[in-house]
């Protein structure tokens, strides 16, 4: 990945776990917002990588706070900055625990009050920090620590929430596809008013698979179409090459949820549920790529 | 000390009038408390505010049960509540009423507000203002000066026809 | 300038003057009035401030806490349930040492919904590490949301503060409000913590029980320090605008056999019935708590004392006057009135001193 790191903002040898998407994600993400930056997290696997008191992992300020409040406090830390006149970066960037369950009321009000910043739901499908909880991110029959016998409700769809509040500029990413990533937070930076990120976060101790496949992970969840890759500027939907390619020819759903521990035990019905709501999502994309043309 | 109980309907100005009372007190270089007594908010419900006027700093945040004056700006709710209750005998009452209205026992005042908001076109969605006019009959019973009457809605009033409408009523209330 | 005002219109015209950078807040009765009031200045341009319309206070108290640690002035209101709501980051703002000023418009708790005056809101925050002052007139609270902002910019303190004034009772009622200039009187904010690209650090990581500790030990010194801050400011405050305040509001206490103690209006009330129970031979005082955090030294001798708590702890007592026991080793008689709005007027005071009973507890309207 030579050319995207220029600058590292996190030290190495940090406390992620080995494989970790969320800290690879996170290396993009600051090299290419660069250290006129803020980043604020809530609790979430941030917290661990961001180390313990008095030392810290990062190069940047980071702002810890409670769960449910990090889209609220980067509002104030942007209007606080705008305020004076500065143009640092106020980048949120949380969990799918703290994005699109304790923390959705926040983050919709701040998208609705144009908030000048950008939110970043790093998406590993659980609450990570806690030893694997299921979330509302986590998909239907993933086994998570409160749901032994695979999770008996869908995934939410953050993203047609979030696209609900029309914000100029939102795109969905994944730690396995780092240029993709980098040039959608060029992009989200360069928007005045509240620009929103997804990005999926394979977790090999999460999803139970080995720590060295996590770039595969992610690579076979877009290939498959379980994951799409495609930016939203308000109703403009442009779908990102490599999701492109995936619905040309996708490869089979299930050379991405054999390999995962979580998915022990899935029934093959459950395996079609997951395949047809992927298919439909794609589907509903490229019409709105086509209606926005 | 003063202890006024206005009794008035949600949307008719009471609670200002009560404002515009204290504020004219001070005027005069007193000190005056003015305090709603809030129940459910809604168009119409009786409202009582209560206002305190003394020499000294008003300590007393407690309701009125013994007042010295008793301003009912819409004389129905005389139907539905007993606005005299713990009013002393010879105690002052205004009364917003065409016609004068006598009370056995009290010093009662009648003034046409409705009537005198009408005319000077003190009409607010439909509903005429009170809130003005009663301090014109107020500053003719000697409540406060004329000039902190005026000073007064010219505070917390920009439209001429506050002034006109409480000028109305000053002429008009017999004392 | 000598105007009216409402105690809510007294709290925004104190923010008017203050000039915070950001002001995050939401509506609830009967705070309302505050919002809607800064609201207006800032769309008529007579204050410069962000006013964030935040989705809830829990938002309202996170986006102060983003504005402040930036080194921005910050202000919110909020009352009763709303202050329970956002008590997680009431908590945290003291924990980050954040000089946010709050005004809480103290109101009950439900269910059932009742909008009138009561205390348990504010106090149940008692613990969380934010000065509390509990003011009496509109003129007071304006001037405590004034001092409230230099002291805890102060870094000896760096604590945020919370003005309390009752529902209706204060917060609805007009009285005479004095407004003045008041440039000069809180100097610049300066965060000596404040967060910037510049000199990089981490906020609130993982902390050890070591560190901890000594993060908590701070608080309480800087509270400890702010005793002295507090007088410093009043001082200053009454040297410059003529009205002196102290820890408590004492009323013809010096040679009293017997002390009302309470908080807010209701010791504005007290007064009136001590001056009646002094003409019935009585030799009664009144006793205002003010400041409620830090809890003042308290100069009550062999005196016996009422204590008046518009609030409980059940399980416990009156809050009040289970800190007047801890902090006079003494006894009292305990009233508990007001509470839900219960009207409480200077005859029933005068009566509570009248029937007192050193080491009961009295419900007043409920106990025969």
């Amino acid at each position: 990945m030579s050319g995207l790191q220029e600058t590292e903002y996190i030290l190495k040898c940090t406390s992620a776990c080995a494989g970790c998407s969320t800290s690879l994600i996170l290396r993009h993400v600051l090299a290419a917002a660069g250290p006129d930056t803020v980043l604020v997290i809530p609790a979430c696997c941030t917290s661990v990588i961001q180390g313990v008191y008095p030392k810290t992992s990062f190069r940047i300020p980071v702002y810890n706070v409670a769960f449910a409040a990090s889209a609220a406090v980067a509002s104030g830390m942007s209007a606080a900055f705008e305020a004076m006149g500065k143009k640092t970066n106020v980048i949120a960037y949380a969990g799918d625990g703290g994005t699109v369950d304790i923390g959705i009321q926040a983050l919709s009000g701040a998208l609705e009050r144009e908030t000048n910043f950008l939110y970043i739901c790093y998406d590993n499908e659980a609450y990570g920090n806690t030893g694997m909880q299921r979330s509302g991110s986590t998909p239907l029959g993933a086994r998570t620590t409160t749901t032994p016998e695979g999770k008996g409700h869908k995934k939410k769809d953050l993203d047609r929430i979030v696209a609900a509040h029309s914000i100029p500029y939102m795109a969905t990413a994944c730690s396995a596809y780092p240029k993709d990533l980098a040039g959608k937070v060029e992009k989200a930076l360069a928007t005045k008013g509240p620009a929103f990120i997804h990005v999926l976060a394979p977790c090999p101790p999460g999803w139970r698979y080995p720590a060295e496949k996590t770039i595969e992970m992610g690579k076979l969840a877009v290939k498959t179409g379980v994951w799409a890759l495609y930016e939203r500027m308000y109703e403009t939907v442009v779908i990102s090459g490599p999701t492109k390619a995936a619905m040309i020819k996708p490869t089979p759903i299930e050379e991405y949820i054999k390999p995962q521990g979580r998915f022990k035990g899935i029934t093959p019905e459950t395996i079609t549920t997951i395949r047809l709501d992927s298919e439909r999502m794609l589907r509903r994309l490229a019409a709105e790529e086509e209606g926005s043309c | 000390m003063h202890e006024i109980r206005l009794h008035s309907r949600g949307g008719q100005g009471g609670v200002t009038a009560a404002k515009l009372i204290a504020l004219a007190s001070f005027r005069d270089g007193k000190y005056a408390t003015a305090a709603p007594f809030y129940g459910a908010e809604r168009r119409g419900a009786p409202v009582v505010s209560f206002i305190r006027i003394d020499e000294n700093p008003i300590r007393i945040y407690s309701q009125i049960h013994n007042p010295t004056h008793v301003i009912v700006l819409d004389i129905t709710i005389m139907d539905v509540a007993d606005v005299l209750v713990g009013l002393a005998p010879g105690g002052i009452v205004v009364l917003n009423s065409p016609k004068p209205i006598a009370l056995d026992g009290y010093k009662t005042y009648s003034v046409d507000l409705t009537g005198i908001a009408l005319r000077t076109g003190l009409v607010v969605a439909g509903s005429p203002i009170l809130n003005t006019p009663v301090i014109g009959a107020l500053a003719k019973i000697g409540l406060f000066s004329v000039d902190s009457a005026k000073a007064a809605i010219s505070e917390m009033f920009v439209d001429i026809k506050n002034q006109e409408a409480a000028l109305a009523a000053y002429e008009e209330m017999v004392v | 300038m000598l105007t009216i005002s409402t105690g809510n219109n007294a709290v925004a015209a104190a923010v008017r003057r203050v000039k915070p950078a950001v002001v995050a807040a939401y509506p609830i009765t009967p705070q309302t009035e505050i919002v809607e009031q800064i609201a207006n200045y800032v769309a008529d341009g007579s204050l410069d401030t962000r006013y964030i319309p935040v989705e809830s206070e829990h938002s309202a108290m996170a986006a102060c806490i983003g504005a402040s640690i930036t080194g921005s002035r910050t202000f919110t209101a909020t009352s009763s349930h709303g202050l329970l709501y956002m008590n997680e980051m009431v908590n945290w703002a003291a924990g980050a040492r954040l000089p946010i000023v709050m005004a809480n418009v103290n109101r009950a708790l439900g269910p059932g919904w009742n909008v009138w005056a009561e205390h348990t809101d504010s106090l149940q925050a008692r613990d969380t590490g934010w000065l509390q002052i509990y003011v009496s007139t509109v003129q007071e609270a304006y001037d405590a949301v004034v001092m409230a902002f230099r002291i805890a910019e102060d870094r000896r303190v760096y604590l945020p503060v919370m003005v309390n004034l009752d529902g209706f009772t204060l917060s609805h009622i007009t009285q005479q409000l004095y407004v003045s200039d008041i440039d000069g009187f809180i100097p610049p904010m300066e965060l000596d913590h404040r967060i910037s690209p510049d000199d990089p650090h981490g906020y609130g990581c993982m902390t050890g029980p070591q560190d901890y500790f000594r993060i908590r030990y701070d608080i309480e010194r800087s509270m400890r320090e702010s005793y002295a801050v507090i007088q410093e400011t009043e001082k200053a405050f009454a040297d410059r605008f003529s009205r002196s305040y102290g820890f408590t509001d004492e009323y013809r206490c010096e040679d009293a056999d017997v002390l009302v103690i309470t908080l807010g209006t209701l010791g504005k009330e007290a007064e009136v019935a001590v001056d009646m129970l002094r003409d019935e031979g009585i030799a009664a005082g009144s006793m205002r708590i003010r400041w409620f955090r830090p809890f003042p030294p308290l100069d009550t001798r062999d005196r016996e004392l009422v204590v008046i708590d518009r609030d409980y702890s059940f399980g416990c007592g009156g809050i009040l006057a289970d800190a007047i026991r801890a902090q006079t080793k003494r006894d009292c008689f305990s009233v508990i009135a007001g509470i839900g709005g219960q009207e409480v007027t200077y005859r029933d005071i005068a009566g509570f001193v009248r029937d007192r009973r050193i080491g009961e507890e009295y419900w007043f309207g409920v106990d025969a």
